[in-house]
């Protein structure tokens, strides 16, 4: 029997069902702890394992004999390895990735993340954080505030953590001397206030010996505030303040089991919903009545902030997935432009300019990111100009999304404030984001409706219209063979436009270099012209190098479906080197030309281009009729 | 028209009654909580993949994950089928409960057995790891590649074994299967990224969060079927190894053994339920789910401590198989 502080185990004995009621009503919290490699955050979860009888025989067994052959305690139980799970940490004896460990006290159900404390862990932190009610930060009483304790501590007050324990650790090395404790905690208040922390809670504990983790120690006399257990026991969760916002929940999914049944189906971010209540689906802004919250086990009278249920209305009004269906008196907004605070999680640093997928709620959009205004130190907290974001760095920035999407700010509403950026090529989660607001150019500039589609203007000039993007290497023959493809389709009646590369940049964008963002941003504009010219009904034929997949697949995705068609027009390096019609590639390997596509600077091929020219294989004019024999039928 | 055969007895009723009761308190339950999140989780999958199955191995851990499935798409059936990845040495009562679950759910069951194993006669007792290897881990990856599911529900919990907890809710899998712990896609608040790259496969588990406790809890709330192995009764067993394992066919035993086993009468009952041979009983007498309760919560041994798959290749087992594509 080793669960003298919980006195639950009577009680199962006893009387399981009273044990069971109990057990049923309570709540949940989720906590994450932080603190450096020595800090013993390990021990101290493998301690509230052990209080709270989590740990079983066999896995006790398994820990003492752990402890003994790579134990870091001196034979002793050696918490730490208890939790981390995979082999490397073991191995290594640190924590790489967030683990996640679950007990019970009497109170209530806890889930803990426990993350790594290096800084280049920072992304796990921030996962372990994005979900967590409650931080437990923990300094080593013989150390005081690090380097470590600001940078968690700005973490878990920048993903919007509102309750902070400061729990300075070890005491039993600083003989639980309570002017190490009081110092420990000036230092850090000063610090706190500094990044706008307005309250935490300080205990002295040592999770090795256990004091004040689950009883007042008789060690620390000095010491009256709560234990560990008793502070996470009643602190507030999360969720009772989501319950006092409006009604807000994003649509994951449309339930149409038969003709006589249209439910949506959602999370409840914020707010309570009840039959009767008047709701408006947004981004629409159509009004309608809940008619019944269904569920397996019968329909609901009231839904609250925090359940998954299926909404049915009274009306047939267009709500798909995407859409956020909310009080109607007091919707959220829909803008375009923001400024956001990004967390960097990936490898490769941000590209300014590209597009990513934005997932916010069940909302995935194209978004583009500007130049950071500015990446925060993590550690001194100081402001740094920067140009991009690198791993583990956390920036403000300006984002564009391609349509307007539903939000609030995160400081309002987790759910429809946080974010995540999906590279479209990798599908890799590279960035975390949270939205502080938006941009009041998107509010105030409106798309203007036009009476004539561009449908009409398509069946004017009797004819599809299409964007014929010729990509491939300098020198390779793009503007060559797409002046013929563009003189065969004048000859059969076509309306066209030619865009090419070079002449482009003489105007529109001459203010642009060819550095890889100004690359993106100049393909950006293409696109956009290029669309602008389908619009009005066009075949648009445009040659650029256009060097990244991520950019051609951005055009592509501006266009509806079917309109965009890349042509590669595939010519091996040596051949258009050997040829160098304009002298560039001398230029670029005598190094007087930067930035140059083959050279210094990568050419990505398309994968499964529309059209691809061999232009070892084929004459220019035989290229040309093999483009025009693959778009044929033109209408 | 429901499709829906409701499970209709008065302990759902009452369960049904306690669940509503709650619904109107402000803060949400734990269980009410985990809940939420799983039916938020399976719907993500169906909104974001092509082509959804949700991995049943008739344990109660699956009897939940079905259970939490109904709901979630209710009044639809789950919008994907049921996947058991058979070994043909599960118990018969097992297969029993599949069968009617399967009906009453109104989803399709897919079964699928590893045809090399049982060319080859792979059996748990002379095979030993051999035989978790060719019957479940290779007979998932090819019965995933079969049909080309590219999400499959788990129903996997992380207080289960230390590398379950540290695997994320949607865990990504190459081409080949594999699991790479180091290159987990970071999971933030409840966004799920479930965007792959062509080939690649993800293994969703929707209860990563729930501990043995709140899944039987859940199971006494909401009347929710599972095999009679859980609770005790008078059953054949033999000792084999230093365990204590059930006679669920005593001819086939026979054969595989060389010998008849000795066979004693005991009042048993099974924490975890595996392929028969390979999952040890314990004696118990805990007839209702109050008392299997109970015993869980009184027993000084972790759930997993009855599976031989834990214990190969020292404390990284888990690590191993799971990089090797085991669900």
């Amino acid at each position: 029997m080793r669960d003298p502080v919980y006195q639950t185990e009577a009680l199962i004995a006893e009387d399981i069902d009273a044990y069971l009621e109990t057990h049923q009503h309570k709540s949940m919290l989720r906590f994450i702890t932080c603190g450096s490699v020595d800090d013993g955050k390990s021990t101290l979860i493998g301690r509230l394992l052990y209080d709270s009888k989590m740990i079983f025989e066999d896995q006790l067994a398994a820990l003492e004999s752990d402890s003994k052959k790579v134990g870091t305690q001196g034979g002793e139980i050696d918490f730490a390895l208890l939790v981390d799970g995979l082999a490397a940490e073991r191995e290594q004896g640190i924590t790489i990735d967030v683990a996640y460990r679950f007990f019970n006290t009497e109170k209530r159900k806890f889930i803990v993340a426990d993350c790594p404390g290096h800084e280049q862990y920072t992304r796990n932190m921030i996962t372990g954080a994005s979900t967590a009610d409650l931080a437990v930060i923990l300094i080593d009483a013989r150390k005081g505030v690090l380097v470590q304790t600001r940078r968690h501590s700005y973490l878990c007050h920048l993903i919007g953590i509102r309750n902070i324990v400061l729990a300075v650790n070890k005491m039993d090395l600083v003989d639980y001397d309570q002017a190490v404790f009081d110092e420990i905690v000036k230092d850090y208040a000063a610090f706190a206030q500094s990044i706008g922390i307005e309250s935490f809670t300080a205990m002295p504990i040592s999770g090795f010996r256990g004091d004040n983790i689950t009883a007042l120690s008789a060690n620390t006399p000095w010491y009256d505030g709560p234990t560990l257990i008793d502070h996470l026991e009643t602190v507030e969760v999360l969720a009772s303040v989501d319950l006092d916002r409006p009604f807000r929940m994003p649509v994951q999914w449309v339930n149409r089991p038969n003709l006589d049944f249209r439910g949506f189906s959602g999370l409840i971010a914020t707010g309570s919903v009840k039959p009767g209540d008047e709701i408006r689906v947004l981004p629409s802004g159509k009004t309608s009545i809940v008619s019944r919250i269904v569920t397996l086990d019968g329909d609901l009278d009231e839904a609250v902030a925090g359940q998954s249920v299926t909404v049915c209305l009274t009306d047939e009004i267009d709500c798909s997935r995407g859409d956020v269906i909310a009080a109607a008196a007091n919707p959220p907004e829909a803008a375009d432009q923001f400024e956001a605070t990004l967390v960097w999680l990936n490898d490769d640093p941000m590209v300014v300019g590209r597009a990513y997928w934005l997932k916010l709620g069940s909302q995935t959009v194209s978004v583009t990111v500007q130049q950071p205004k500015y990446a925060v130190n993590v550690n001194s907290m100081e402001h740094l100009a920067v140009k991009t974001l690198d791993l583990n760095a956390i920036g403000v920035a300006e984002i564009i999304t391609d349509r307007p999407i539903v939000f609030e700010p995160y400081a309002d509403n987790r759910a429809l404030g946080g974010f995540i950026l999906i590279d479209k090529l990798s599908n890799a989660t590279v960035a975390a984001g949270m939205l502080h607001f938006s941009l009041r150019r998107a509010q105030n500039v409106h798309w203007q409706p036009t009476d004539l589609t561009r449908e009409d203007h398509a069946r004017m000039k009797n004819q599809t219209p299409k964007v014929l993007w010729f990509t491939g290497l300098s020198g390779a023959g793009k503007s060559t063979i797409a002046n013929e493809v563009e003189k065969r389709l004048a000859l059969m009646n076509r309306h066209t436009f030619l865009l090419d590369g070079d002449n482009v940049r003489h105007g529109l964008n001459k203010d642009l270099g060819f550095t890889e963002a100004d690359r993106i941003e100049n393909i950006r504009r293409v696109g956009e012209v290029a669309k602008l010219m389908a619009d009005a009904g066009l075949i648009v034929l445009t040659a650029f190098i256009s060097p990244f997949r991520a950019e051609r697949e951005m055009v592509r995705n501006m266009l509806p479906e079917g309109e965009f068609v890349e042509i590669f027009v595939d010519t091996p390096l040596e051949v258009a080197e050997a040829r160098d019609v304009k002298g560039l590639y001398k230029k670029a390997r005598s190094g007087a030309l930067k930035n140059f596509t083959g050279i210094d600077s990568p050419y990505e091929e398309p994968l499964t281009p529309e059209i691809r020219i061999d232009t070892g294989a084929m004459t220019i004019e035989e290229a040309a009729d093999y483009v025009i024999r693959q778009l044929l039928p033109l209408k | 028209m429901d499709p829906m055969c409701p499970i209709g007895n008065a302990r759902t009723l009452q369960a049904r009654d306690k669940m509503s009761r709650q619904t109107r308190s402000t803060i949400l339950t734990h269980l009410e909580r985990l809940e939420a999140e799983a039916i938020h989780i399976m719907r993500e999958v169906v909104a974001q993949a092509e082509k959804p199955v949700m991995l049943y191995s008739v344990g109660k851990d699956s009897a939940v994950m079905l259970h939490l499935a109904r709901k979630a798409f209710y009044p639809s059936p789950p919008p994907f089928p049921l996947l058991h990845v058979d070994t043909t040495w599960k118990f018969k009562d097992m297969y029993a409960l599949r069968d009617k679950m399967a009906r009453e759910s109104g989803m399709e069951l897919l079964v699928y057995q590893n045809p090399e194993a049982a060319e080859r006669g792979i059996n748990p007792f002379d095979h030993g790891p051999l035989h978790t290897d060719m019957w479940k881990t290779e007979g998932l990856k090819q019965a995933l590649d079969l049909h080309g599911f590219d999400a499959a529900f788990g129903g996997a919990r992380r207080d289960e074994e230390k590398s379950r907890a540290k695997e994320r809710i949607f865990s990504f899998r190459t081409a080949s299967h594999g699991w790479d712990p180091k290159n987990q896609r970071p999971e933030l608040w409840n966004l799920y990224n479930a965007r792959k790259n062509k080939g690649e496969s993800i293994r969703v588990f929707p209860i990563s969060n729930w501990t043995e406790l709140d899944i039987w809890q859940y199971i006494q709330l909401n009347a929710v079927p599972i095999v009679p192995l859980y609770f005790a009764a008078l059953r054949p067993t033999f000792e084999w190894e230093g365990q204590l394992f059930m006679a669920d066919d005593i001819d086939r035993l026979t054969r595989v053994l060389g010998r008849t086993p000795e066979i004693t009468e005991r009042s048993i009952r099974f924490r975890t339920l595996g392929c028969f041979p390979l999952t040890g009983a314990v004696e118990s007498t805990a007839q209702t789910l109050s008392e299997v309760i109970q015993e869980t919560l009184l027993t000084t041994t972790s759930e997993r401590q009855g599976r031989v798959i834990d214990k190969d290749a020292g404390g990284a087992g888990m690590e191993k198989k799971k990089q090797e594509g085991y669900f």
